[in-house]
């Protein structure tokens, strides 16, 4: 892959052109089927993509000195980041060039929550301080699961490298691995039952409480660009491989917009849960079965 | 925001949100954070210790913005009129686009006036949009 498939990977699918137009779909529609699972009829189609340009066009609170410098930043930071890791996901079927691993992938996707976490605690906000605690505290949680998994599937085929991966026909392990991602997402994505650091009832959407206009249109995008990034890289792990690109991209659409249904379904049947429940479901029920994914994937390497 | 009101139309206000009237078919989301919203509900009539903190909350609503009063007291400080622990009616201290009037209104009535107070809204932003040259698309945003 030269630069030009490169360039068109980052910029036009599924790099930014797709990805952005994805991510306010998938923020309408998430916000869509809560509604209707609610018995409600919900947001206009075009809702998100109103409230961005709205956002723009507001003003913000001054900011001065490097604190506000660094506030002004934290969002750039975000969005950049959820935009390279959907940039990276393997969708297309073309190799060659430059091709990121799921190290590369992790470390981007992981991004936007180190930013949300700095936001917080440089907003100078009390609820903001609690947002960002406990979003620490959930990313230390759910992330040992979450590498453990991405461990386990690396291990189970042998590489790192996500074009082979999303090549290789999937074995029994990887879909174990798969299984413990897919436990991860609604707290990756702040999604209800583990929706504790931007409580919008208890403290005013935690770190996010200070933003507004432009730089919260910023966090929303990355928020959505997140969205596109951990579905998609779900869906390119348990889409079989396909030669024509077109079906590709179809399949790899169509599996992403499933996994944002179910887990729409999945927060809206359930309430938020503490943060001491969370963190005790993560390290006692889940990691359980993420150790157990990654040892018999290291076991049948050995064996084999 | 709440300014020392009896509660009524605040339920009334949450009720509007509920699945039977359903605000969020317009758009409309509850956010917690003065610094997130542009439509800013009040109701109460408007206490002596209130005022302060409405100033602060009418602060922290960034622009363009537009006010709703919710209920009777904060138009006319209601059967509270002339207490001495008063200071309303709200119009006194910030600029009210809307009045909803009822001890309490209907839900409809509150989702009428948030639609009525999102068109202000609109054309509000639409001003600041040419004299600013910043974005011209800022009218389509809260169109119900």
């Amino acid at each position: 892959m030269n630069l030009t498939t490169a360039l068109a990977r980052l910029l036009i699918f599924p790099g930014l052109l797709f990805a952005v137009p994805a991510a306010w779909f998938i923020l309408w529609m998430e916000r869509k089927a809560v509604a209707l699972m609610q018995g409600r009829i919900g947001p206009p189609f075009m809702q998100p993509f109103f409230d961005f340009i709205k956002l723009l066009g507001k003003s913000t609170p001054p900011r001065p000195g490097i604190g506000g410098l660094l506030m002004r930043a934290w969002p750039l930071i975000a969005v950049s980041s959820a935009a390279g890791a959907v940039g990276l996901l393997p969708v297309l079927p073309t190799s060659g060039g430059f091709e990121g691993d799921l190290i590369l992938l992790l470390a981007l996707l992981e991004l936007p929550s180190m930013c949300i976490i700095a936001a917080g605690f440089s907003s100078g906000s009390i609820f903001g301080e609690i947002g960002s605690a406990r979003e620490a505290v959930l990313s230390v949680a759910y992330n040992i699961v979450f590498l453990l998994a991405i461990v386990s599937i690396a291990a189970s085929q042998h590489t790192f490298r996500l074009d082979a991966l999303a090549a290789l026909p999937a074995s029994p392990l990887r879909w174990l691995g798969v299984l413990a991602l897919l436990v991860c997402l609604p707290a990756k994505l702040h999604l209800n039952p583990f929706s504790l650091p931007n409580a919008e009832q208890e403290i005013y959407s935690g770190p996010m409480v200070e933003y507004a206009g432009p730089e919260l249109a910023m966090w929303e995008l990355s928020h959505g660009l997140e969205w596109v990034a951990a579905t998609g890289l779900v869906a390119t792990l348990i889409a079989p491989h396909i030669a024509l690109w077109w079906l590709a991209a179809l399949v790899f659409v169509a599996l992403s917009f499933f996994i944002v249904l179910m887990l729409s379904a999945l927060a809206s049947a359930t309430a938020r849960l503490a943060i001491d429940t969370t963190v005790r479901f993560y390290w006692q029920c889940t990691l359980i079965f993420a150790v157990l994914a990654v040892s018999s994937a290291l076991f049948m390497r050995l064996r084999s | 925001m709440n300014s020392g009101s009896c509660n009524g139309c605040d339920i009334e206000l949450v009720a509007s949100l509920s699945p039977r009237y359903d605000a969020e078919q317009l758009g409309v989301r509850l956010e917690g954070s003065p610094r997130h919203a542009d439509i800013l509900c009040i109701t109460g009539p408007v206490t002596n210790n209130a005022v302060n903190a409405i100033k602060t909350v009418y602060d922290q609503v960034l622009g363009p913005k537009a006010v709703v009063a919710i209920g009777s007291c904060p138009a006319s400080t209601n059967v509270f009129i002339e207490s001495r622990t008063l200071a309303g009616p709200l119009s006194k201290h910030i600029p009210v686009d809307v009045f909803v009037p009822g001890c309490p209104p209907r839900p409809d009535a509150i989702i009428q006036g948030v639609a009525k107070a999102a068109a202000i809204l609109a054309e509000r932003g639409s001003k600041t949009a040419i004299t600013e040259l910043s974005i011209a698309t800022v009218t389509e945003e809260v169109q119900p």
